[in-house]
């Protein structure tokens, strides 16, 4: 859906979404790295288990919420990659209590 | 223009709704004035307990009485109001708050109440799986539940209409006065009529009666409530604490209300409430420590419902004590939702037949007599 | 950059570091004030400026001279004495001018003698059949990707709505070497009739040269279709193709992505949970806080700069910012103030700046039949409740937004109705055949952002505790 434009020199970094390695760019954002990822990285929603993807990149719709490093619902638009972040896509209702 | 009507209800919470329903089925035709709209305040926004459980003795014949409407609810209302029957559960977090329910438990069961039930940790563990292990027992009763405030009020609010109540939402009834026989009300331009007169006003009860010379010691509170993102399913009864303060409960769509009766900053006059976060973090704490399954769920918003608590925490419910065809119905003092039923029962028994099989005695406004405001 | 405030009281708070943000938090700085910059992205600049300080984007003609203005302002702020703290949630601020802030999974409170809220803008809800398919986002969210990770479509990419950022993202991409297949314009013909009235203005405005001098960049490469008045997204799980109406022609294209766009709305969510009043603008068809000429609204001590209190563009919300902090600096800071630029110069340049905004709002105003859906077109994203379920409520007593909770859990998902109001007002309106004003809107409450419970556990309980962690 979406390519890196090739003046992009940010150094790359390692993530992990659903235990797979997954190379981002520094500075990019969590939903940005999925995006750019080509994987499939669409969540479930806790209604009705539909699929979904970020929605407005901005903050304001809930639809990139991930679990990162093992805390639900993030807004993963809002968080910076870090090197070894480890990204879960969502599936349903949020597990609490893991 | 004058409109006369069978009775006038001032005040569109469950009660006034309540009211105004029982009296349609009695083939009055009352009519209900609401200042905003029917469940705006604490009657739309509480956390829809459903409890028999821990009331004080006085009020627990209405109590009973209102559970057995509460369990035939969608015969009454055509409407379910997600009514949930699981019980609720006071938990007893050391052997000293057990040894007062276990002695607080066979005072009722004396007097002839058996709602109530004392079970051991084990019990506990089995209806409520997530509470921390160090909980020793508690208190049961099980044919307590929950409801969307919201849907009942406006359930209520809608049955009677159908039944030939009129409900004007919107503008604040005012001068409130009596006229030979009959009272009246003014609201907006129009003014209603009426041999009959409920003061179901909630928070802006106390002054309706002071204004008519019956002053009542009542406060305006808001207690405050919290609501968590959905989480799978965990808990089914309702659970409180009466050491700290808390109610804590998971609906079918998987949010979890936490409430228990921390204050907001009410302004009455501005229809709007202050959230007071220290507060609400000593609710997240004490939730923190009962619960840790519930630590990462997100708090997804809080807010507050302006309503009226009395001196002694009890209602005043019952016909006033200088006026003819005045009645009383407010003060509940944060725990009225699940009694609205079975006052609006009993209101109309009052008004209609001039006396009741339930056992309310305690609950007059002549309790006050002596309060000057 | 501070990880947490560094004391528990400020002199002025400016919430959102996009360009009136910047310039009240420059300006307040420079007076003096003790000034505390509170932002939710990872660096400033906000939506129209994102990532400016870190931008992968090198080759500057690509994004244009208006966004590389923002580089001398952000540069203003970090050499004043303000502290600036990125990554910081307010998700709570009440009349009492109490500020709740959750910065790296800790909250705290901070207050402030004067907050200007600078909390910009979001794109307007665009509620067509399918929106919610994935493949489908808002033309700001790629924007936002091309901004800040040099990302650009390009698989089959689709363009559909009206308005200047439209034509704004289509020449950014084409320039990034991105994908587009085809913009459709929904632009209403009889909209260029009712604008004509305000022409002379914009014409003689700077946005004119710029805004044809890039629609005829973006038309040089890409079929556009003009007169749409249909619009939906198809797929299965994700979208396929894109299904449209012009005139008689009806037509699906194939595509992966679908990128809409139909103006953007203040953002009005923390605002209007701190209790200032709110009035529909029937003109922008949105909430608009209720201020005097500096910004002040309802609630002594708040203030609202920028597109936050009714949408102006970026050059109108850096004035808005530096008129709002140079009021704060009137009323705490009078000999500081006389030095200032005079109110009556920062008053004119607000003119200035906000010529030709009257053609753009009649221009670009949404078409009745993409704000107000109808049968299984879902409105609220987050509960999954469709147009049909809302006028079913209507029908059975939902009187307001408010009331309609009661009924369908509309707007208490986590979005806090950011994405659903605007078409839930206008839907119950149009249902109940009274005016937005009068129907009204959710009353929101905190947290305006979700926070977790733990979170709020380990929130300080007394105001010692509180000085104890925030100066942590």
């Amino acid at each position: 859906m979406f390519r890196r434009s090739d003046q992009d020199k940010r150094p790359s970094l390692q993530i992990f979404v659903d235990g797979v390695a997954v190379e981002a760019r520094e500075g990019d954002t969590v939903s940005a790295a999925l995006l750019a990822s080509g994987r499939d990285v669409r969540r479930a929603t806790a209604v009705s288990g539909t699929p979904r993807l970020p929605y407005c990149m901005m903050g304001v719709c809930f639809d990139c919420l991930v679990t990162i490093d093992g805390v639900g619902n993030r807004q993963g638009c809002l968080v910076p990659v870090a090197a070894g972040m480890q990204i879960e896509i969502q599936k349903g209702k949020r597990e609490i209590g893991r | 223009m004058t409109r006369l009507a069978d009775a006038i209800i001032v005040g569109g919470g469950i009660h006034g709704c309540s009211t105004a329903l029982h009296l349609a089925l009695a083939g009055m035709k009352p009519v209900l004035i609401e200042k905003d709209y029917a469940g705006r305040h604490a009657s739309g926004v509480n956390a829809g307990g459903v409890r028999q459980l821990a009331r004080d003795v006085a009020e627990i014949p209405l109590s009973i009485r209102s559970m057995g409407i509460w369990e035939r609810i969608e015969e009454l209302l055509d409407d379910d109001c997600s009514f949930e029957s699981h019980g609720q559960v006071l938990v007893a977090e050391n052997e000293t708050e057990l040894a007062a329910y276990r002695a607080r438990v066979a005072e009722l069961n004396a007097l002839g109440f058996t709602h109530e039930e004392l079970i051991d940790g084990a019990e506990l563990r089995r209806l409520v799986p997530a509470v921390a292990d160090t909980c020793p027992g508690g208190v049961v009763s099980r044919r307590d539940g929950a409801a969307n405030p919201a849907q009942t009020t406006t359930a209520f609010r809608r049955k009677a209409e159908l039944l030939g109540a009129t409900v004007r939402e919107g503008v604040a009834a005012s001068n409130v006065r009596r006229e030979g026989d009959l009272w009246c009300v003014d609201v907006g331009a129009d003014t209603y009529a009426a041999p009959v007169l409920v003061n179901a006003a909630g928070a802006w009860a106390g002054r309706i009666a002071a204004s008519l010379g019956e002053p009542v010691p009542v406060e305006t509170v808001a207690p405050m409530l919290m609501i968590t993102s959905r989480v799978p399913h965990f808990i089914d009864p309702v659970v409180i604490l009466r050491g700290r303060k808390l109610s804590f409960k998971q609906f079918k769509n998987g949010t979890v209300l936490i409430g228990g009766g921390h204050l907001a900053t009410p302004d009455q006059d501005r229809n709007e409430t202050v959230l007071d976060w220290k507060s609400l973090a000593v609710s997240a704490r004490t939730v923190f420590e009962l619960f840790p399954v519930m630590r990462d769920a997100t708090i997804m918003r809080a807010w507050a419902g302006i309503e009226a608590r009395t001196k002694d925490e009890l209602p005043v419910l019952g016909p006033s004590a200088r006026h003819a065809g005045l009645y009383h119905q407010f003060g509940f003092s944060l725990h009225g939702f699940q009694l609205g039923p079975g006052a609006g029962a009993v209101m109309a028994e009052l008004i209609v037949n001039g006396g009741t099989q339930t056992r309310i005695g305690d609950l007059g406004i002549d309790r006050f007599r002596s309060f000057t405001s | 950059m501070n990880a947490v405030p560094q004391r528990d009281a400020y002199d002025v708070v400016v919430i959102g570091a996009g360009p009136a943000g910047l310039a009240a938090t420059a300006s307040a700085s420079a007076a003096g004030l003790s000034t505390l910059l509170l932002d939710e992205n990872p660096g400033p600049g906000g939506q129209v400026w994102r990532a400016i300080a870190s931008t992968p984007v090198t080759a500057r003609d690509q994004l244009g001279a208006d966004y590389w203005a923002g580089a001398e302002l952000v540069g203003e702020v970090r050499a004043s004495k303000a502290e600036i703290i990125h990554r910081a949630t307010v998700w709570s601020l009440d009349r009492h001018l109490e500020i709740g802030i959750s910065v790296g999974g800790a909250s705290a409170f901070v207050k402030a003698r004067r907050v200007i809220l600078a909390t910009g803008a979001l794109e307007r809800p665009f509620p067509i059949p399918g929106w919610t398919l994935p493949g489908v986002m808002t033309a700001g969210a790629a924007q936002t990707m091309l901004k800040s990770s040099a990302l650009v479509p390009d698989g089959r990419t689709v363009i559909a709505g009206q308005g200047p950022l439209l034509w704004l993202l289509a020449a950014q991409i084409l320039r990034l070497g991105g994908r587009i297949d085809r913009i459709l314009d929904t632009t209403e013909r009889k909209n260029y009739l009712a604008a004509l009235p305000h022409a002379f203005a914009f014409v003689t405005s700077p946005y004119f040269m710029k805004g044809l001098a890039m629609m005829r960049e973006v038309k040089a490469k890409v079929p556009v279709t003009t007169g749409v008045t249909e619009l939906t997204a198809a797929g299965e799980g994700q979208l396929a193709g894109v299904s449209y109406v012009a005139g008689n022609r009806r037509e699906t294209i194939p595509a992966d992505l679908l990128l809409l766009h139909q103006g953007v709305v203040p953002n009005v969510n923390l605002a209007m949970a701190a209790g200032v009043e709110h009035r529909w603008d029937e003109l922008q068809l949105c909430w608009s806080p209720v201020i005097n000429g500096d910004g002040g609204t309802s609630i002594e001590g708040i203030a609202i700069a920028g597109d936050g209190a009714g949408i102006g563009g970026a050059n109108a919300a850096v004035v808005r910012g530096r008129i709002a902090a140079r009021a704060a600096i009137e009323a705490l800071a009078p000999a500081a103030a006389a030095k200032l630029t005079p109110m009556t110069a920062l008053k004119a340049a607000l003119a200035q700046a906000e010529r030709g905004r009257a053609f753009l709002d009649t221009l670009f105003r949404p078409a009745r039949q993409f704000r107000i859906p109808a049968d299984d077109t879902i409105v609220c994203r987050c509960e999954e409740v469709t147009a049909k379920d809302i006028v079913d409520a209507v029908a059975i007593g939902a009187t307001g937004p408010n009331q309609l909770k009661a009924y369908r859990r509309t707007g208490m998902g986590p979005c806090q109705g950011r994405l659903c109001g605007l078409t839930v007002t206008e839907l119950m309106a149009q249902a109940r055949g009274k005016t937005p004003q009068e129907i009204g809107y959710y009353r929101l409450r905190a947290p305006v952002k979700p926070i977790t419970l733990a979170e709020l556990a380990a929130m300080p309980k007394t105001d010692d505790d509180v000085k104890a962690v925030v100066r942590g």
